[in-house]
């Protein structure tokens, strides 16, 4: 069961920014040393605010960036993309749904075709396994046959996240990086999007790395959780523990911040608003 | 009529509909909204819900295209429908103001954060150069900028989100306004930078006693700044409730189902969700 899927000893990433005539080249460590490994069918959680390089980590798992130093193994096997090409099958193991969606489609493409243009490049399946493996993963992700021939604009938000889900999905992947795939989205269509990743967890025994700054939903959908500041791992433990227990001083920031929504909460606040006009006056 | 008993911002049946291949669209049915001194009306709905269309109506910021329709709308008893185009720019701006979703974007990158202060403060009062600059400086203090005169120099593309929301607020502050419209003052910032924007708004709008609408989508945001809430969807007023009683026992079918959405509130290992075939919309209180 505690089968390790994705594990990374002391990964860097150095971006280099240019000089001009007047200075030097700087060199900026995106992250520094960052350990963390996650088992099949759970789902770890980075969380962290913009530039503490939780998104620069997801592209590293994904083998879309190289890591300048550390060790990156998937399913048992090193990785290493400066060095050497990895093979099709180390790409079809780990694929990613970003955030934007409307970003992340091809506006010229049927979504048919974007569900099979991976079966095409990567597998040998005949034009009609193609087809049936991409309308199947379609139901799978809620939609229907009928959408097969349409292209992106005609579809919601919510909905092209779903096609996005569906085509990181369709080479069977064992792990799924998750990169803020539902902040962009309206509540309820939120809540459907991470219903639908909770199915296909079962479904699929998926293994999820979800990145996010939205601690609510990552304490509904996360089994561990990494909290990254400046490009450090700060705090790491199951959900419980940390959610329970933050021992860092980021991470009880972090909590503080994300506002409330209960009422014991809003009661403490209209009187805490009350007291203050009443000793104005 | 007593003057302090006379709402601030009075809407009645503002409807507002754009010219489509279709036919035309209606994204705002009837809605009205009432806004006295002092309070804080949060606006809340998801995309498509009508919510920053009323206001950018209120405020004539609409494209000509735009049908815009409403029995009134009144602000401190002037009427801004029939008032000339002139007259009304001289109330917004000054009396009310706006602030944004996107702070970097919202702000002009050619122009240093300092002229885009002064330049407001040029179109509506009579201060001198001098008295500018210190009033911008003044301005700078208030939202909590450090170094408040290299900020002034500062172009937008120098600064971080947080800082820009800041610049924005410090414009729309710059003529004590009565009415400040946050449209998704934070939605493109961090959970740490939102708090700090959240509270520097809550500490303005105590001091200064201007009237606050805060037209958002995230309902934590609405408790944690609201004291009356109004609920849209599908360009429709749902409910309309004081901040406790909306959380406490929500009337309507579509804001119990818009708060059981919420991860914080999930019971089972699945979130319910909202059935868009039922049609909210039908239904009145």
């Amino acid at each position: 069961m505690s089968e390790i899927v994705a594990e990374g000893k002391n990964i860097v990433r150095d971006y280099i920014v240019p000089g001009g005539m007047f200075h030097k080249a700087r060199t900026v460590r995106a992250l520094k040393g960052v350990d963390f490994s996650v088992e099949r069918g759970k789902t770890l959680a980075l969380v962290g605010e913009s530039g503490c390089g939780k998104s620069t980590l997801a592209r590293i798992i994904t083998m879309i960036d190289a890591q300048t130093d550390g060790e990156l193994t998937i399913e048992g096997q090193k990785v290493d993309i400066s060095g050497t090409r990895p093979t099709p099958e180390q790409r079809r193991k780990v694929q990613i749904v970003f955030q934007n969606p409307y970003g992340s489609l091809n506006p010229r493409q049927k979504v048919g075709d974007v569900l099979m243009e991976p079966l095409l490049l990567n597998t040998d399946y005949s034009a009609t396994d193609r087809r049936d493996k991409a309308q199947d993963l379609l139901k799978k992700v809620g939609l229907g046959p009928e959408h097969f021939d349409r292209y992106p604009h005609m579809f919601s938000g919510g909905q092209r996240q779903r096609i996005a889900i569906a085509r990181a999905l369709i080479l069977n992947p064992s792990l799924l990086v998750l990169d803020e795939p539902v902040s962009a989205l309206d509540l309820s269509v939120q809540a459907q999007i991470l219903n639908l990743l909770a199915d296909l967890q079962d479904e699929f025994n998926l293994t999820y790395i979800f990145v996010s700054h939205d601690l609510s939903v990552v304490r509904y959908i996360c089994d561990e959780i990494m909290v990254m500041y400046f490009g450090e791992v700060v705090e790491r433990g199951s959900r419980d523990q940390v959610f329970t227990d933050p021992q860092h001083e980021y991470t009880q920031t972090l909590f503080k911040a994300t506002p409330r929504a209960d009422v014991e909460s809003i009661r403490a606040r209209l009187a805490a608003k009350q007291a203050k006009m009443a000793a104005g006056n | 009529m007593d003057q302090t008993m006379e709402p601030l911002l009075e809407v009645q049946n503002l409807s507002v509909s754009f010219p489509t291949a279709n036919g035309e669209t209606t994204v705002l049915h009837n809605a009205s909204y009432r806004i006295d001194r002092s309070e804080v009306l949060a606006i809340v709905g998801e995309s498509g819900s009508g919510k920053s269309v009323a206001m950018l109506a209120v405020m004539g910021l609409l494209p000509g295209t735009a049908r815009v329709t409403a029995d009134r709308i009144a602000f401190e008893g002037r009427d801004l429908v029939s008032m000339s185009e002139k007259e009304r720019r001289k109330i917004i701006g000054s009396e009310i103001s706006m602030i944004f979703q996107e702070p970097i974007a919202s702000l002009n990158p050619c122009f240093t954060a300092g002229f885009q202060i002064e330049e407001v403060l040029k179109q509506h009062t009579d201060l001198d150069k001098k008295g500018r600059h210190k009033r911008a400086v003044e301005l700078l203090e208030a939202v909590g900028l450090p170094n408040p005169e290299d900020r002034l120099k500062a172009y937008p593309h120098q600064m971080s989100g947080g800082q820009c929301q800041r610049i924005m607020i410090a414009i729309a502050m710059a003529c004590s306004p009565k009415l400040l419209i946050a449209d998704e003052p934070t939605t493109a910032l961090d959970v740490t930078i939102q708090k700090q924007i959240l509270e520097l708004l809550a500490r303005l709008q105590a001091e200064t006693g201007m009237a606050m609408i805060m037209i958002t989508h995230d309902m934590g945001v609405v408790a944690e700044t609201a004291d009356r809430v109004v609920v849209q969807y599908k360009g429709r007023k749902m409910e309309e409730a004081d901040v406790l009683s909306l959380f406490e026992n929500p009337k309507h079918a579509y804001t119990r189902a818009l708060l059981s959405a919420l991860p914080e509130n999930a019971t089972g290992d699945r979130l319910p969700t909202i059935d868009y075939s039922a049609d909210f919309t039908g239904e009145t209180l």
